[in-house]
């Protein structure tokens, strides 16, 4: 007797042979999505048995047959992508790179003189495979997670950005995934790649949204490389439609001196699971991960954070802020390793959540593992309710009930918002959470 | 008459504190409230704002014709009703320029005028800024956080002159306060007398009514307006303290 999870797993089995019967690749990469295939027909979808699942429930996903998108999306939604990013990304003026289920589009795309190498992982693996083959699948472990592994499995287009040696690139470079699926609910596998060469500066954005209907499941895999004394702003942007899936892993290895400062904002989606990861794989880095998440509804959403201390004198922050309307439920677990080689390891980390009804949940757990003794690290966690005191003084000032309450919980958001170096973005982000909390409620 | 308070009950968890308060305040007038710790001075003033967790149990109050207790806190203040708080509230990530111009436009929405947008709005309260010596510093910064004692006073005191309410309750806004700030916050406070705006000062210390000279002064004891007069019953309280006021007749 087959059971569900074995014809579900069969089901992925049959599109990796479809897919990998397909799309072209160099032998060893061909290597790595056969492996990562076998490492989740192994793993299988986690259950709430597995500690780090405990409090996210993915049947629905594992329920769903998703199937990759096998056509180009067509003219007619084109344009309304089009509109769309426009509406989004108003503010920026910068290089951008476009992938609509998971497929590069050129029309959308413009990277013109930015000062960076911006292309797809696609194009680089036919021309300059040699390129990618030090970073791709070296930092996200698809041997033990099981949607890398099906990311993984799933390896054929997303954005490859390389910041040359010594480049500064001024203006955010915006990689958007668009999921814009006809009929069939799909899966979709954006994989991207960034190398920050030795003391270059940049900033790059992830952008993530979709159609409305029909449901679809995102699994994307991003990692990152920060050569030495490199600088590496980082924004995520998860603005997925309402019944979507997103589960994403974010790798950045850091090297010595280097400072990668990433935020993750989860708006969007019926279920989402965020893993940035930071090793500070060398002296004197940096490593910063802030977080938003703003739920209402149903949404649930998972902060699944790592911030691994490899070597000595490196810093870490982390400040992750939660607004949880409705039945929403959110979790957050930040994971800190100091390594026995890590003395003097300083690392903060903070988080905060603000219940405003009282059938929100929030779990969440800091979860330590140090093995060196000279450091400090510390951690806190606060859940609050709204604020009755200053709402009234504001009420009471003739400030009405509903923009004092806006006002508030915006103060809140911006709080993690505000630590954004980029102005445009910054700004762009705050106008598209305002709005957001702005509509929802009361 | 701009104020009537009838036989007004408050309770707070069950408790009740005010306990059948009268008071009659016309149209420019100025009375002091004094009383000692614990009679229900702010409870009064907070009700009269619409803070709800005082549940009001019995009586009445009209302000301007209009049912007051009925009214959210917010169309109170449109309406003109302005409570300093004896403990100013902090708002972390709010600008105290951006919450004052946002009150102000609230306001002034409901009295049809025009929005004023930051620049005229800016304009608009340097002169109260000056009149009030206050630091202009703080107006960038998030309200009231991490002021001192004394500017929280004086800032209530600038919104109020910015506001321009037609009754203004101010609750203990001289304590915490030295003599030269005290002075400062109470020509803050004659400036805005006015045939058509009354008054209430909330305070334990007669000193402030050298400065801001009261109409009448009413003595609050124990949920109930005990005694009344002019404003030499503040000077007789400050030599004989509250010990020798009976309660009233009937009561
Ligand atoms: N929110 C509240 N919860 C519980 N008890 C309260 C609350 N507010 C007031 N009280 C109680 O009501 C009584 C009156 O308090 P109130 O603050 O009105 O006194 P007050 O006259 O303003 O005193 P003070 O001169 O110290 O400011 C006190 O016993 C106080 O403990
Ligand atoms: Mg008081």
């Amino acid at each position: 007797m087959t059971t569900a999870t074995e014809t579900q797993i069969e089901n992925y089995l049959r599109q990796y042979g479809e897919f990998e019967k397909k799309a072209k690749a160099p032998e060893w990469l061909r290597a790595i999505r056969r492996e990562a295939m076998e490492a989740f027909a192994e793993l299988g979808f986690p259950t709430l048995r597995h500690e780090d699942w405990k409090y996210t429930n993915v049947a629905a996903i594992k329920r769903e047959e998703f199937e990759p998108v096998s056509s180009e999306a067509g003219e007619e939604h084109i344009s309304a992508i089009r509109r769309r990013i426009q509406a989004l990304t108003s503010e920026l003026d910068g290089p951008r790179v476009v992938f609509v289920n998971g497929r590069y589009a050129a029309e959308l795309t413009d990277v013109r003189g930015s000062g960076a190498r911006i292309g797809t992982l696609g194009e680089a693996l036919e021309k300059r495979p040699e390129a990618i083959e030090p970073y791709l699948a070296r930092s996200a472990d698809y041997r033990a997670h099981p949607f890398v592994a099906l990311n993984t499995a799933f390896i054929g287009d997303g954005a490859w950005i390389e910041i040359p040696e010594r480049t500064v690139v001024e203006k955010p470079i915006a990689v958007i995934h668009v999921a814009w699926p006809e009929g069939k609910p799909a899966a979709v596998y954006p994989r991207n790649l960034i190398v920050a060469r030795r003391e270059s500066q940049a900033t790059v954005v992830e952008i993530y949204v979709g159609a409305e209907v029909p449901n679809y499941f995102t699994n994307a895999v991003t990692e990152a490389v920060a050569e030495e004394n490199a600088v590496l702003e980082h924004v995520k942007a998860q603005l997925e439609s309402e019944r979507a899936f997103h589960i994403a892993t974010a790798t950045f290895h850091q090297a010595r001196n280097s400072i990668v400062r990433s935020t993750t904002v989860t708006l969007g989606a019926a279920l989402a699971r965020e893993e940035p990861a930071c090793v500070l794989d060398g002296e004197g880095g940096e490593a910063t991960l802030n977080g938003l998440y703003v739920l209402a509804g149903t949404q649930h959403a998972d902060s699944h954070t790592t911030l691994d201390h490899a070597k000595a004198h490196c810093g870490s922050r982390e400040v992750y802020k939660g607004i949880l309307e409705g039945k929403s439920t959110g979790v957050f677990n930040g994971k800190i390793i100091v390594r026995p080689d890590a003395q003097k390891t300083d690392s903060k980390q903070s988080n905060k959540n603000l219940l405003l009804s009282p059938d929100a949940t929030i779990n969440t757990k800091p979860q330590l593992e140090i093995w060196a003794d000279d450091v400090k690290c510390t951690h806190g966690a606060t859940i609050g309710q709204m604020d009755a005191e200053a709402l009234f003084y504001m009420r009471s000032r003739g400030i009405g009930r509903k923009e004092a309450r806006n006002l508030l919980v915006a103060a809140f958001a911006n709080d993690v918002l505000d630590r954004i170096n980029d102005a445009p973005l910054r700004e762009s982000l705050k106008r598209h959470i305002s709005a957001r909390l702005a509509g929802k409620g009361d | 008459m701009l104020l009537e308070i009838k036989n007004l009950h408050a309770t707070v968890n069950g408790n009740e504190i005010l306990k059948g308060i009268d008071l009659k305040i016309g149209l420019g007038e100025v009375h002091a409230i004094m009383g000692p710790n614990g009679s229900g001075k702010s409870t009064l003033a907070q009700v009269l704002a619409g803070r709800d967790v005082y549940a009001v149990t019995e009586g009445e109050v009209i302000y301007d014709g209009k049912n007051l207790l009925e009214m959210a806190p917010e169309d109170r203040a449109r309406a003109g009703v302005f409570m300093a708080f004896q403990y100013p509230v902090e708002i972390p990530g709010v600008s105290n320029t951006y919450f004052l111009r946002a009150a102000l436009n609230a306001i002034r929405k409901q009295r049809g005028e025009e929005e004023l947008d930051a620049m005229d709005f800016l304009a608009r309260i340097r002169e109260k800024i000056k009149l009030l010596e206050m630091d202009e510093t703080l107006m960038t910064r998030p309200v009231n956080e991490g002021f001192s004692g004394g500017e929280k006073k004086r800032n209530e005191i600038v919104q109020m002159a910015v506001l321009e309410p037609k009754l203004a309750i101010l609750d203990e806004t001289d304590s915490g306060l030295d003599i030269d700030a005290l002075k400062i916050v109470a020509s803050g406070v004659n400036a805005m007398r006015a045939k058509d705006r009354s008054i209430i000062v909330v305070t334990h210390y007669q000193r402030l009514l050298n400065y801001i000279v009261p109409d009448t002064v009413h003595v609050l004891s124990n949920g109930r307006i005990v005694k009344s007069g002019s404003k030499e019953l503040a000077l007789e309280l400050e030599q004989k303290g509250y010990g020798w006021i009976e309660e009233p007749v009937g009561a």
